[in-house]
């Protein structure tokens, strides 16, 4: 069947191609076109009868000529090929080479689409990985292994947040735990792309980074296979030649659009917002790739990044996401317009593997309640603030003319720091401590009686 | 045998001539297991619990004849299923890290041996009735698994096994039916999944469920055999809060279901419960539980089944007298899997994209939980506790109201609670519970007879406060009158020193009911002191300065629940404590 051409397209429209009168294709097959000027096309088989095959075709149908249409049905899945040549190389969203080098040829090529890893083959993820900023180091760690995305919007710098990230992160006191990356980019600008690009050649780990491009101008069905390629890659790196992988993908928002995009053609139910039902499961099948297996000494980081559209965390997109990832970085234009950069709001942030990967035999004894005081005291401190917006700051207690300064203090020193300022573990904890002290020891519940004696600068 | 006509996503039409709704279905050359879901003349329609790439039409289609069905019997704890009843450390052994396609694996270990030790009551020749035990399996060390007859047979029992070592597949015993016809008896069963298992009658749920979280058991409580709900934004704490229960609370079985959701969170139970010691057994946690596990990238179909896999596993210990609790999370994407075959069905959806029928498939599922006489006269109950996880936190969608209308206790996960960290993160106004008359009995019989009254005081501070803290909002706090200052800090003391409770705290992560009543009662206590020098005219700033009100607030996490006598000898302190100010605002006592 892989060699016969068909030529008994039936009708096309937006992408999806109905085939008649070819037996016994198979589902999820990967399908080779031939348009009417010989241009070749891929496509995948959605739905199959003897009657009607349904083709999702990735560069679209809008000209294509019917009769002049040839069809192959590859009988397999879309597959990438394998080694350890990929590192360095750039490829499209469909895994082939789009830095003018010759394709990978390898005898290994993987199914794209994976196979969801057994539950009980899961490994736990408990090592702290330091990104030298303190926002997330201090309050929302990342570990090796999480799925931890950044919920940004149009302007905000996210780019620059995760190029810092790949730049930064490390093990505690494992020089040697160097990552390397899988980049992958869909529906995001030139610009956006040359970013990364430059951040890697600059902070010279470009030979340890595969990327798969998929630009704003580029098909856009293609984009559903993009962060597959890209896990598929980063799956074969991390577990056939252990090497700790981090994935940083961006925008979640532009892939999410292109499957809303392909349900609409297919008459999919929409549930909300006119995204299909199944956009949880689909975002789930890409998210969870991340983790670590036990006795296997790779890990997959897998750090997405979204757009919020119009800043709402409870559009659908970020929402599906926040329900799957394992915690999210949220960025605020709040904090941005003031000047603060990384603009990381923490109270909506969070980092649900945090609560195994820091305090005693991680980081430090103090650290989780720290974390959770600066939480408490920052929440109280907006309260205070959004107060004094009303009744003016002369109105205020002293107590809580201290909160007002804390909130200064923190967002100032705490959150805002350089783009090329990589601050450890220690550093961030210290300066966290610097802060509370200017609180009254009596108000720090979180923190331990101990703790308050040994680091709050009032006590002793 | 049939052949597949169409694949369309996990939902496959056959040409299938003999088959009936339910049926198990085994499809294409792989042979991966679905169930009918539709027929039209010679036709199926089947939705398989795994993927469908790679299926061709023509390819065979073989009905099975029977239903999607469990199997019951020693083995189940301990151990983590799929969707569907696979052991998933068995198919581990057999196909690698990944779910291979078409691997089947029988859901009990067919090779290991029990220890059975027939019931003394049972003789050959005597009747037997569907329900009645057998005879019994150690099956860990601190459960006791009952072998029970099927629940429909019922007849003579010609013989049974002596005291001895069996496999579940061994016969144990024979029974003649009243057609003249012998079953054959063994250690386990099947029973269909989409049919609630036989009993007797409903028993009214008595005892409350202690889940050691203070903001549950003191004041909005759920009974053994009740239904509660968990709604909650992400990240809310829905699957902390769950696990929490799922580790502390005195039930005898707990049934761990994970639907739709994240992989390493069952790593993270099957971690730490063989670690972790059942407070009421001093067991590992781990004898006594049992997962179901569909995570959120496995197949939606097989999604679908595992909430009812799960209540017929409960069902099947609460047939043995067991207090079982099933925690289901997320009860939204059970609903999803629905939404998403209805949708492929093309069936009308009515809001949201869901069929017409959500609420009544809800319904029916929470209705399978309760305290019951058993078909042999026992007791046993299924508590349901589910978590619901609403679009963008909106508590009125189709759901979390579906859901609101059928449960008894709802704990409403508060999205600003959790941005400041205050776990957990139950809204003690949004939340109620339909048992707290019962509840109050058992406090009241075992704990102290002013539990109802101190919980009912506490809720009225804490909606007070909420008054008061919207005055605060507009005009600051030095427009509060000085009662209205204190009411607001006890509120405080209350929300700080009582509700907020850490899961992470190895003191405070369980709280006994004894521990939680002496906090409360100590804290109200302190509120009434200070009220009564508030009104004597102490101004409330100096009462708030006080050293006990932040000695108060550390407490929880100070005191273990086993070792409550240094706790209680602070709190004999605290009339002291406001003795000393009570000095410079009382009238002078006449002297003796
Ligand atoms: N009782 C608690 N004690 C301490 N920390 C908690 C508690 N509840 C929640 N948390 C913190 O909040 C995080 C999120 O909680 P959890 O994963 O239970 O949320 P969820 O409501 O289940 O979210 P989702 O719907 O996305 O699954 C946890 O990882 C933990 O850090
Ligand atoms: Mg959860």
């Amino acid at each position: 069947m892989k060699n016969i051409e068909f030529r008994t397209a039936v009708s096309a429209q937006g992408g999806l191609l109905v085939m008649g009168g070819v037996a016994g294709v198979s589902a999820g097959s990967r399908v080779s076109l031939k348009d009417h000027v010989g241009n070749l096309r891929n496509g995948l088989v959605i739905r199959s009868s003897d009657d009607a095959v349904l083709v999702e075709v990735f560069e679209g149908t809008d000209d294509f000529d019917l009769e002049r249409t040839w069809v192959r049905f590859l009988d397999e899945p879309f597959k990438l090929p394998v080694s350890r040549d990929i590192l360095g190389r750039v490829f499209n969203g469909a895994g082939l080479p789009r830095d003018g080098r010759p394709p990978i040829i390898s005898g290994d090529r993987r199914d794209v689409n994976g196979e969801p890893l057994n539950p009980a083959a899961r490994a736990y993820p408990r090592e702290f990985i330091q990104t030298g900023i303190s926002a997330i180091d201090g309050m929302n760690s990342l570990t090796r292994g999480q799925k931890l995305p950044i919920f940004s919007g149009g302007g905000l710098p996210h780019n620059r947040v995760a190029a810092q990230i790949v730049r930064q992160a490390k093990l505690l006191g494992d020089a040697s735990s160097e990552f390397v990356v899988v980049f992958a980019a869909f529906g995001t600008s030139h610009a956006d792309a040359r970013f990364f690009q430059e951040s890697f050649e600059e902070s010279g780990v470009i030979n340890k980074v595969v990327m798969f491009l998929n630009l704003a101008d580029e098909p856009v069905i293609e984009r559903l296979l993009t962060p597959r390629a890209a896990l598929t890659a980063a799956e074969y790196l991390a577990y056939d030649l252990d090497y700790h992988v981090l994935v940083v993908m961006t925008d979640m928002t532009a892939y999410a659009e292109a499957l809303r995009e392909v349900a609409v053609l297919r008459g999919d139910v929409p549930a909300r917002k006119g995204y299909p039902g199944y956009l949880y499961s689909d975002l789930a099948e890409i998210y969870e790739r991340a983790g670590r297996i036990k006795n296997r000494s790779g890990s997959i980081t897998l750090i997405p990044v979204l757009s919020m559209p119009s800043d709402d965390i409870t559009h659908p997109i970020p929402d599906l996401t926040g329900y799957i990832t394992e915690g999210q970085i949220v960025l605020g234009r709040e904090l941005f317009n003031q000047g603060v950069y990384p603009p990381v709001t923490v109270l909506p942030s969070l980092s649900r593997l945090m609560k195994d990967g820091v305090g005693k035999n991680f980081t430090r004894e103090d650290h989780p309640h720290v974390a959770s005081q600066l939480f408490a005291s920052y929440a109280k401190a907006l309260e205070v603030r959004g107060l004094a917006a009303i009744i003016g700051a002369e109105e205020l207690s002293d107590s809580d003319r201290r909160y007002l300064e804390f909130a200064q203090g923190f967002e100032r020193r705490f959150i805002g720091q350089d783009e090329d300022e990589d601050r450890s573990v220690y550093e961030t904890l210290n300066l966290a401590w610097d802060l509370l002290s200017m609180l009254p020891a009596e108000s720090l519940i979180r923190v331990s009686e101990e703790e308050l004696a040994k680091y709050h600068k009032g006590s002793a | 045998m049939g052949k597949i006509l169409e694949i369309n996503g996990p939902l496959v039409k056959l040409q299938l001539p003999e088959t009936v709704i339910g049926e198990q279905v085994r499809v294409g050359r792989i042979g991966l297991v679905g169930e009918v879901i539709g027929r039209d003349g010679d036709t199926a329609l089947a939705q398989l619990y795994e993927d469908t790439s790679g299926l061709k039409p023509g390819e065979v289609a073989d009905g099975l004849g029977w239903p999607l069905s469990v199997e019951l019997g020693p083995g189940l704890l301990n151990a983590i299923f799929d969707g569907v009843q696979r052991p998933l450390n068995a198919v581990r052994e057999k196909s690698g890290d990944r779910m291979a396609r078409g691997v089947s694996v029988p859901s009990l270990p067919r090779d290991r041996l029990w220890h059975f030790i027939p019931d003394p009551q049972r003789h050959s020749a005597s009747h037997v009735d569907g329900g009645d035990t057998l005879g019994t399996v150690q099956e860990t060390e601190s459960i006791v698994h009952r072998i029970l007859t099927p629940p429909l047979v019922h007849g003579e029992l010609l013989d049974l096994a002596p005291e001895g070592d069996y496999t579940v597949e061994e016969v144990l015993g024979r029974v003649k039916l009243p057609d003249g016809r012998i079953e054959k008896l063994h250690m386990f069963h099947r029973w269909p999944v989409r049919i609630p298992r036989p009993f007797r009658k409903r028993d009214h749920a008595v005892k409350p469920l202690i889940t050691g979280q203070r903001i549950l058991d003191t004041f909005y409580p759920l009974l053994k055999g009740g239904k509660a709900a968990i709604p909650g934004p992400f990240g809310a704490g829905k699957t902390m809060l769950q696990q929490q229960i799922a580790r502390w609370c005195n039930a005898e079985i707990v049934i761990y279901v994970g639907c739709g959701e994240r992989g390493n969170e069952l790593t993270d139970v099957l971690e730490f419960m063989p670690e972790l010691k059942d407070p009421h057994t001093g067991r590992p946690l781990m004898e006594r539980t049992l997962l179901v596990a569909n995570t959120s990238n496995m197949p939606v179909v097989a999604r679908e089944a595992s909430i009812y896999v799960g209540i017929t596993l409960a069902e099947y210990f609460r047939d043995q007298g067991y207090d079982v609790v099933m925690v289901a999370d997320s009860t939204s994407r059970w609903a999803e899997a629905l939404r998403e075959v209805a949708g492929r069905l093309g069936q009308m959806p009515v809001e949201e994209g869901y069929p017409a029928y959500l609420g009544s498939r809800l319904a029916a599922f929470y209705e399978r939980a309760g305290r019951v006489e058993t078909l042999n006269g026992g007791h046993g109950s299924v508590t349901l506790i589910g978590a619901v996880s609403p679009p963008g936190g909106d508590f009125s969608e189709p759901v979390t109201s579906h859901t609101k209308e059928i449960i008894q206790t709802f704990w409403a996960l508060s999205k600003e609670l959790a941005d400041a960290r205050h776990y957990p993160s139950v809204d003690w106004l949004e939340s109620f519970s339909g048992y707290v008359p019962s509840a109050a009995k058992w406090w009241a019989e075992n704990i102290d007879p002013g539990w109802e009254a101190a919980r009912a005081q506490a809720l009225d501070l804490l909606a007070a406060s909420e008054e008061l803290q919207r005055i605060v909002n507009l005009v600051g706090v030095e427009a509060l009158s000085s009662e209205q200052r204190w009411t607001l800090e006890a509120a405080g003391l209350i929300k700080e020193g009582l509700l907020q409770q850490s899961a992470t705290d190895e003191v405070d992560s369980f709280s006994s009911p004894e521990k939680q009543f002496a906090l409360l009662s100590a804290l109200l206590e302190i509120f009434r002191h200070g009220m009564r020098l508030v009104k004597l005219g102490a101004p409330a700033r100096r009462l708030i300065q006080m050293p006990l009100m932040a000695q108060a607030r550390r407490w929880k996490s100070q005191h273990k629940s086993e070792d409550l006598a240094t706790l209680k000898a602070k709190i004999a302190r605290i009339p002291a404590e406001f003795e000393q100010i009570a000095l410079d605002y009382e009238p002078a006592a006449p002297a003796a």
